[in-house]
């Protein structure tokens, strides 16, 4: 079984429809139980980390993403509240780092644009993959995903795909058996279609 | 690279697809699903929902499409029109809609663009601007209300103002539409999207004009805008948008084909 977790953040819908398109069964849940005994777990997420860590604390559901034990994958801000921090609080940057779940190290802190550049980072960015991660299995080098963000991880030990803009950061992680990807894989084409499926097949 | 971005606009009425020449007479162009689906396929970068007649009718945009569009998209979409809460924000972004674009009520409540970031992300909240060009005293307007002709106004903001205003209250995009060169295809206004885009630190999206394969070369590399928004010009089948992004990557513009 695959599930979302019910984080209460908006935008379940269409993670849910990408993997319904692939012909995958999926619930969206916030029950202890069906979360920990799940193949496939999903954190999505769109709003800020402020908003979303406690969303996740009034579910009760923070020791329980903690505990998943079967491959889950964070998207986009669901990829942000596995690392340890971030410093995202809405319109401004948060007064002092909001704590994370801790299941990817790092803190996720705003992108330094150059110049010329905008934020937030928005639109199709080409992403370079490190050879042999499964999540990246058959695509293609520098291919276009779909970004929406303006904080982002940098490029540690845990990166398994980086992305350019104004600087390198962490397109995609993954440290046991949790996995993020900073952009939104439903929402990127065939290529999005791809990883999920991949996903789906570890 | 980040790639720009070519964005077919839906104007949305009573369920179906349609598109005015200067914001009146507007003739059915479709159903919204298969059109959706079509850009998609075709390989338009986003698509944006503009439900047109609701502000002025004071009610909210009917939902029901907006899942039944992100069921079938795999690109992202906004939708715009009759979003004056958070809850109208909510209710559009469970339905699938990856950004929200508010207009007249963002003017009516400024302080809605504050707290639709703060719950929301700055990333999902887009402003649309309609502006126009008053050629008596030479100045860009902020018009509110356009879906109506009877209703519309001009507001006390000039554009550049509100452009600042919107960006500091939170506004993770802005979509200027030119009044002045809305569906007659003349081409963007050039000289008052890059005044707009020196004002602007956030994603800008060009919309009003676009007739030609060069237009959008033009928004592009002299304005640069970052992504170009046409209707009549991709419903009309004009300008096929596969065609139209090999022209701008020959041109040298950053494009996903």
């Amino acid at each position: 079984m695959n599930l979302i977790i019910d984080t209460g953040c908006a935008n379940l819908s269409s993670v849910k429809f990408a993997l319904e398109r692939l012909g995958a069964k999926v619930i969206v849940s916030a029950d202890k139980q069906q979360i920990l005994s799940a193949d496939k777990v999903f954190l999505p997420g769109v709003g800020t980390a402020s908003e979303a860590m406690n969303n996740l604390r009034q579910r009760g559901l923070i020791e329980v993403v903690k505990a998943v034990e079967s491959p889950l994958l964070g998207i986009c801000l669901g990829m942000q509240m596995l690392c340890e921090y971030s410093i995202e609080g809405g319109a401004k940057v948060a007064e002092k780092p909001v704590p994370c779940l801790g299941l990817i190290p790092g803190t996720v802190a705003p992108l330094t644009p150059q110049v010329s550049q905008r934020l937030p980072h928005m639109g199709w960015n080409q992403v370079k993959a490190s050879a042999g991660n499964p999540l990246f299995k058959g695509i293609e080098e520098q291919h276009y995903f779909y970004f929406v963000h303006s904080y982002a991880l940098a490029v540690g030990e845990s990166t398994i795909a980086e992305c350019d803009y104004g600087q390198h950061f962490s397109a995609a992680v993954n440290y046991k058996n949790f996995y993020g990807v900073q952009f939104h894989p439903e929402r990127s084409g065939q290529a999005g279609a791809k990883l999920l499926q991949n996903f789906l097949d570890l | 690279m980040l790639a720009k971005r070519i964005i077919p606009c839906l104007d949305v009425k009573d369920g179906k697809v349609v598109k005015g020449v200067q914001f009146r007479n507007h003739e059915i162009m479709g159903d919204i699903v298969p059109l959706a689906q079509r850009y998609a396929q075709e390989g338009a970068d986003e698509l944006v929902f503009y439900d047109i007649t609701a502000s002025s009718d004071q009610r909210v945009v009917d939902k029901s499409w907006v899942s039944r569009v992100a069921e079938v998209i795999d690109i992202p979409f906004c939708v715009a029109g009759g979003i004056k809460t958070l809850e109208d924000a909510n209710r559009t972004l469970q339905h699938g809609a990856d950004k929200v674009s508010i207009n007249s009520p963002a003017l009516a409540d400024p302080s809605l663009v504050t707290r639709l970031a703060d719950k929301f992300g700055v990333q999902c909240i887009v402003v649309g601007i309609d502006s126009y060009f008053d050629v008596k005293t030479g100045q860009y307007h902020v018009k509110q209300f356009t879906g109506d002709e009877a209703r519309t106004l001009t507001t006390q903001w000039q554009t550049l103002d509100w452009v600042k205003e919107v960006q500091e209250r939170g506004a993770g995009e802005i979509v200027l539409n030119v009044m002045n060169q809305d569906g007659v295809r003349q081409g963007y206004d050039l000289e008052q999207l890059s005044l707009v885009r020196s004002a602007a630190n956030v994603p800008l999206i060009a919309s009003g004009g676009a007739g030609t394969m060069q237009h959008f070369a033009d928004a592009f590399k002299i304005s640069d805008v970052d992504g170009a928004l046409a209707a009549s010009v991709f419903h009309k089948s004009i300008i096929d948008i596969q065609e139209l992004k090999q022209f701008l990557r020959q041109q040298e513009v950053a494009i996903r084909l």
